[in-house]
């Protein structure tokens, strides 16, 4: 037998599709893809609405992608926040691939999306919202290991998702000898295959940080955002912030244009953090002085 | 976790068994996964005529089993048929001093089988200037082992008394469509050609999809040596593409 073209590709399809014959779900079609698997949308037939499944691309028995893929519901399903995708299901399709439903999540990817914030402030509030479900999800003893733009994705009303939890771990297991994680993203000690906590995530956000002000590029970089990056991704996690939620903290500190903790600053800077601190009541002296002075200058 | 192999002996592993028959089954089973890869690369790389084409595609085989190439093939370094086609381009690059090879079958029965559709294909193809000659080599490996799984799948039906699973899948899935390229039978219709209900179809359909599944995910395991191998091959096979 010689397969023709057509039926060459016709069943490439058919067994690259996820069988979800007997199931409650109705497939819609593909989302996205990748490195194990994709992300489909289906339409749930018992509560009558779209769903996105996430499925392995291959049907083995207890293969470790499959392991890995349930074990990120199982965390997700765990971690209850707006940040996060909330799990509705999970377990093995009828052809033997692993998956999980969950919210259809509609929105763009953080490094798209970030071609439409030119302005740095807002940059630094959309990172802040990026942290808050790392910080929770590190706060119930989760680190997520592989935080990056593309795993960050923006709705249509502002909504900010951390996505893919693949790669997630308890701070309590202390594996060794896993090396997953993407390259730049990922702190030195998780490359090492060695343990594991919160300071791979400060690191993955820190890192995250500097590539959401680099590209695009922000028109104005402080140097006290720079420090931040730094601090943030130090080689040494000792040396980083001891958490999520300090990191933010500096952030935030920037944003309200205090001092930051990671930048000594000199005094010329102080004196311009300052200004730009207090722009409004400095200009309203400024005013009054030249005011003043004008006065003073047309009585005589 | 399942470890590599499972049920199935890896032929690379067969073809050197003590076994006769073992050996045998293994050789033709190699052979029918990657006879056409090797006749339709050898044309398109090599630049031969069909008969040429074919004499060395048995050349290839005979030396496969005569010179123990299988023996020196290292898993942990590449994937058997990246491996295979390397041997190729060897074959075709002393090919001068190949044409004057004697005619041997190496105890492969390779050539019985339908080489006249190849050939035509390749030829249009290679008038068409499409695809590189590799490229060639991955579809026409991709096509040979779908083939053998439907042929499995069929004689398993068959064996079974389901000739009927068969017969849905291949009306749905194999067989060329009227009009156009993309029209396929509705359930409805095939519920009315073969006397069931459009549930039945439904069901039989996906149950001979899933068996499909299985045999191809056998004929990888066969057709592999370690578990890295298969599992990239069988993502080779199922890994989804991305949507555009």
């Amino acid at each position: 037998m010689r397969l023709k073209d057509a039926a060459l590709d016709r069943l490439r399809d058919a067994v690259r599709t996820p069988d979800l014959s007997g199931t409650r779900y109705r497939l819609v079609g593909p989302v996205a893809a990748g490195g194990m698997g994709a992300v489909y949308e289906v339409e749930d037939e018992v509560l009558k609405r779209r769903l996105a499944l996430k499925v392995v691309d291959v049907p083995l028995d207890g293969e470790t992608p499959a392991q890995a893929l349930l074990g990120e519901a199982e965390v997700l399903a765990r971690l209850e926040h707006p940040g996060l995708v909330p799990v509705h299901d999970a377990g093995r399709l009828p052809d033997g691939r692993a998956f999980y439903a969950m919210k259809l999540v509609r929105g763009e990817r953080l490094d798209v999306h970030l071609a439409r914030v030119p302005l740095l402030p807002e940059r630094l509030r959309l990172f802040l919202r990026v942290c808050e479900p790392v910080a929770f999800a590190n706060s119930n003893g989760v680190v997520h290991r592989d935080l990056k733009p593309s795993n960050v994705m923006v709705g249509p009303f502002g909504e900010v998702l951390v996505l893919d939890w693949g790669l997630a771990r308890s701070v309590e297991a202390r594996e060794f000898g896993d090396a997953s994680g993407t390259p730049g993203f990922m702190a030195p000690e998780q490359a090492a295959g060695g343990p594991v906590d919160e300071r791979a995530d400060v690191f993955g956000l820190g890192a995250l940080l500097g590539a959401m002000v680099r590209v695009p590029p922000a028109p104005f970089q402080p140097k006290a955002l720079e420090a931040i990056v730094v601090r943030a991704t130090a080689p040494d996690r000792s040396d980083r912030y001891p958490d999520v939620p300090a990191l933010a903290a500096d952030v935030t500190r920037l944003l309200d244009g205090e001092r930051v903790e990671a930048h000594a600053e000199g005094p010329l800077e102080r004196a311009g953090r300052l200004l730009r601190r207090h722009r409004v009541a400095v200009g309203l002296v400024a005013a009054y002085l030249l005011t003043r002075g004008l006065f003073i200058l047309f009585r005589r | 976790m399942t470890h590599f192999p499972d049920t199935r002996r890896s032929l690379v592993t067969a073809v050197k068994s003590g076994d006769g028959d073992e050996r045998a089954r293994a050789l033709e089973t190699l052979a029918e996964a990657y006879w056409r890869p090797v006749y339709t690369y050898v044309r398109l790389k090599g630049g031969l005529q069909h008969d040429e084409a074919a004499d060395l595609t048995q050349e290839f085989f005979a030396r496969l089993v005569e010179k123990d190439w299988l023996a020196r093939f290292d898993a942990s370094r590449t994937r058997l048929r990246t491996y295979l086609r390397v041997l190729v381009d060897g074959l075709v690059a002393n090919e001068s001093k190949a044409r004057n090879r004697l005619k041997r079958g190496g105890g492969i029965k390779v050539l019985s089988l339908d080489l006249e559709a190849v050939r035509r294909e390749v030829e249009e193809r290679r008038s068409s200037g499409e695809r590189s000659p590799e490229d060639f080599f991955e579809r026409e490996w991709v096509r040979s082992v779908f083939s053998l799984a439907v042929t499995r799948l069929r004689d398993r039906t068959t064996a079974s008394g389901q000739e009927k699973r068969f017969g849905v899948f291949s009306a749905f899935d194999l067989e060329e469509a009227v009009g156009s390229a993309d029209a396929r039978p509705s359930y409805q219709d095939l519920a009315l050609r073969f006397g069931m209900t459009v549930v039945d179809v439904t069901n039989q359909l996906a149950a001979a999809r899933r068996d499909f599944r299985r045999i191809i995910l056998d004929l990888l395991r066969e057709l592999t040596v370690s578990d890295a191998e298969f599992r990239a091959e069988a993502r080779a096979l199922f890994g989804v593409e991305p949507p555009a």
